[in-house]
């Protein structure tokens, strides 16, 4: 396979967590290799969502390792995690809905960019060169997203499809080398969900990034996805291309029961 | 300069430019009626404590408004500031006879001194979530008041002395006793001046609106409006908040020290749990977030209360049903969207 010879983003070995006495996640193995997309389905509850926390460091991990090109992140954070390449959105959207959609964008590349808070409040050419690049690049970012004539709005009073795109957006504005899309196409109708895997193909293309992602709409998993992991009740059900997966028994035994 | 021009009234820059403005035309009025002796005697000694408490208020709103924190010590605060800067005045007196300069001096040291304390007192809290920094905001302003209500200091030519609880200052001959206990500091100079407090609104607004829209000011709003988001795209919450809160302690302590220096003699008990709680109602009532409308908030209700009393002991009674209404008119949909039809062009565009 030429799986082998691709450097993996991400390498994770016997993930688990557990709250109180409920393991919520146990003996996850995953691992993504560069410009890849990748799959996480299973029924509901089966844990999808928790990985993610688990991987941005939203929780603590009970069990395992979680490596992130070759770097170990027992003891990042949150925002170490992000700045270390790993950005998401999240299934119930969170965007700073009192901002606009410009600065929702623009927050995303904080960590990109050093002038100071001396250099903001006496304006010093610094922040000048650096709030043009930001705003350059925000503007692009908005562009391929389809949002730039919404630059100025308030982001909470963007349609429910918009503010999805705007949380990719602001994702991809950190410069991930990973993006984990929790849901992207909840709530969508069919037209939307077919014009939302072309912007993922395209933005995987054009930025370089494995993508991981949650997904109830089996029509883009299979679409999109190159490889595709299953879970059920928190553990790896199956692992395989979408043909395999689609083929397997246990797979159709978790979703549509006996 | 057309450009400039048609920049300066861009939705972004608006209200910016409202504020300075409004600042910068309130002070020319005010002078030119100063000047042609046109001001009462109440209002021109009104005129040095009400640019403080609009410091004070920008200062507040950066915290509640924009990073989303209840602060209920600003009065401790400026308290910090107040008598450092009595301190600092008292001692510069002997070696800088130029009042300006000690004035700038007095000030700094207060907002530096204020500002420290934030930074101590933030360092624990603002890694919390919740609404602790209001509680230990709250305490932290009664122990300062409780401190420098027991606290002498006195300056004499072999340096500084100081006790606590008991006047045990035995200052030499040309000494002067900077701080005694409850009845705080006596025989300061009144160096603080009008045009200067006017200047320090100014250069809030500069500070508070200058880091409003750089990378720190959009960390801080987005830290407020989703904690966990801010986290996934690489913002520290609590550096962020950290930022906030220590800007307007500073502002607190500059508006203090302003404030002691407008006055010869001021009592530890000035800067109670009242007086945080009043520039709160400014901030509040203002718009939080909103720098023009706590300006306005603050002079209005610093001034009401001296209009209001000719009318006696009803004046208090009457002040509240005042905010009763006002809040009640501001909150009304009916008018805030007569209002928002009036912002043509925002195409909601900041709140």
């Amino acid at each position: 396979m030429s799986e082998e010879n691709r450097t993996p983003i991400l390498e994770v070995t016997d993930l688990g967590i557990d709250f109180g006495g409920l393991t919520a996640v146990n003996n996850l193995d995953l691992t993504i290799y560069e410009n890849e997309t990748v799959g996480l389905i299973g029924p509901n509850g089966a844990g999808k969502t928790t990985v993610f926390n688990l991987l941005t460091k939203v929780y603590e991990p009970t069990r395992g390792e979680i490596w992130l090109c070759g770097e170990n992140t027992h003891k990042m954070t949150t925002v170490q995690v992000n700045k270390a390449g790993i950005a998401r959105t999240f299934q119930n959207i969170r965007l700073f809905m009192n901002l606009s959609v410009l600065d929702n964008v623009k927050t995303g590349m904080h960590n990109e960019h050093s002038y100071s808070v001396a250099d903001a409040i006496l304006r010093l050419p610094k922040y000048k060169k650096e709030e043009a690049e930001i705003d350059e690049k925000a503007r692009e970012l908005l562009k391929i997203f389809g949002l730039e004539d919404k630059a100025e709005y308030i982001a909470g009073s963007l349609p429910y499809g918009e503010q999805r795109r705007l949380e990719i957006a602001r994702a991809l504005a950190t410069s991930p080398k990973l993006l984990l899309l929790d849901e992207p196409a909840a709530g969508m109708n069919p037209q939307e969900t077919e014009e939302l895997m072309d912007m993922i193909r395209k933005i995987r293309d054009q930025f370089h990034i494995a993508i991981l992602l949650i997904e109830h709409d089996m029509k883009l998993v299979m679409g999109i996805c190159e490889r595709i992991t299953v879970l059920n009740y928190g553990a790896m059900l199956a692992t395989g291309t979408p043909e395999e997966i689609q083929a397997n028994p246990q797979v159709i035994k978790a979703y549509l029961g006996e | 300069m057309k450009e400039k021009l048609a920049q300066m009234f861009q939705s972004k820059n608006r209200s910016r430019t409202l504020s300075f403005g409004l600042v910068i035309i309130a002070y020319i009025v005010l002078e030119v009626l100063l000047l042609t002796g046109n001001l009462s005697s109440l209002f021109t000694s009104l005129l040095v404590p009400v640019c403080c408490y609009i410091v004070a208020a920008i200062g507040l709103n950066l915290n509640v408004g924009i990073s989303g924190e209840l602060n209920l010590g600003q009065g401790g605060f400026m308290s910090v500031g107040a008598f450092v800067a009595v301190c600092v005045s008292g001692v510069l007196s002997y070696s800088i006879p130029s009042p300006i300069i000690r004035l700038i001096a007095s000030i700094l040291c207060g907002a530096i001194a204020a500002g420290v304390i934030g930074a101590l007192i933030g360092i624990p809290v603002l890694k919390l979530q919740g609404d602790y920094l209001a509680i230990v905001t709250l305490a932290f302003g009664q122990i300062i008041k409780s401190i420098i209500n027991n606290l002498y200091i006195g300056y004499d030519k072999n340096g500084f002395q100081m006790s606590f609880v008991e006047n045990k200052l035995a200052l030499a001959e040309g000494g002067k006793a900077l701080l005694s206990g409850p009845m705080g500091a006596t025989g300061t100079d009144r160096i603080a001046t009008f045009t200067f407090g006017v200047i320090l609104v100014l250069l809030s607004l500069l500070i508070v609106y200058n880091l409003m829209y750089s990378r720190n000011g959009r960390a801080i709003m987005a830290a407020r409006d989703n904690r966990i988001a801010a986290e996934s795209v690489g913002i520290n919450v609590a550096n962020t908040k950290m930022l906030a809160f220590v800007t307007s302690a500073m502002l607190a302590g500059a508006a203090g020290a302003l404030y002691a220096l407008n006055y010869a003699t001021l009592a530890p008990s000035k800067f109670d749990f009242n007086l945080s709680i009043l520039i709160l109602v400014y901030v509040v009532l203002g718009g939080l977030g909103n720098m023009t409308g706590t300006i306005i908030a603050t002079t209005v209700l610093v001034l009401l209360p001296e209009l209001l009393r000719s009318l006696q002991d009803y004046r208090m009674l009457i002040y509240a049903i005042i905010l009763i209404v006002i809040m009640l008119v501001t909150n009304n949909e009916f008018l805030k969207e007569k209002f928002s039809k009036l912002r043509l062009g925002k195409k909601g565009a900041m709140k």
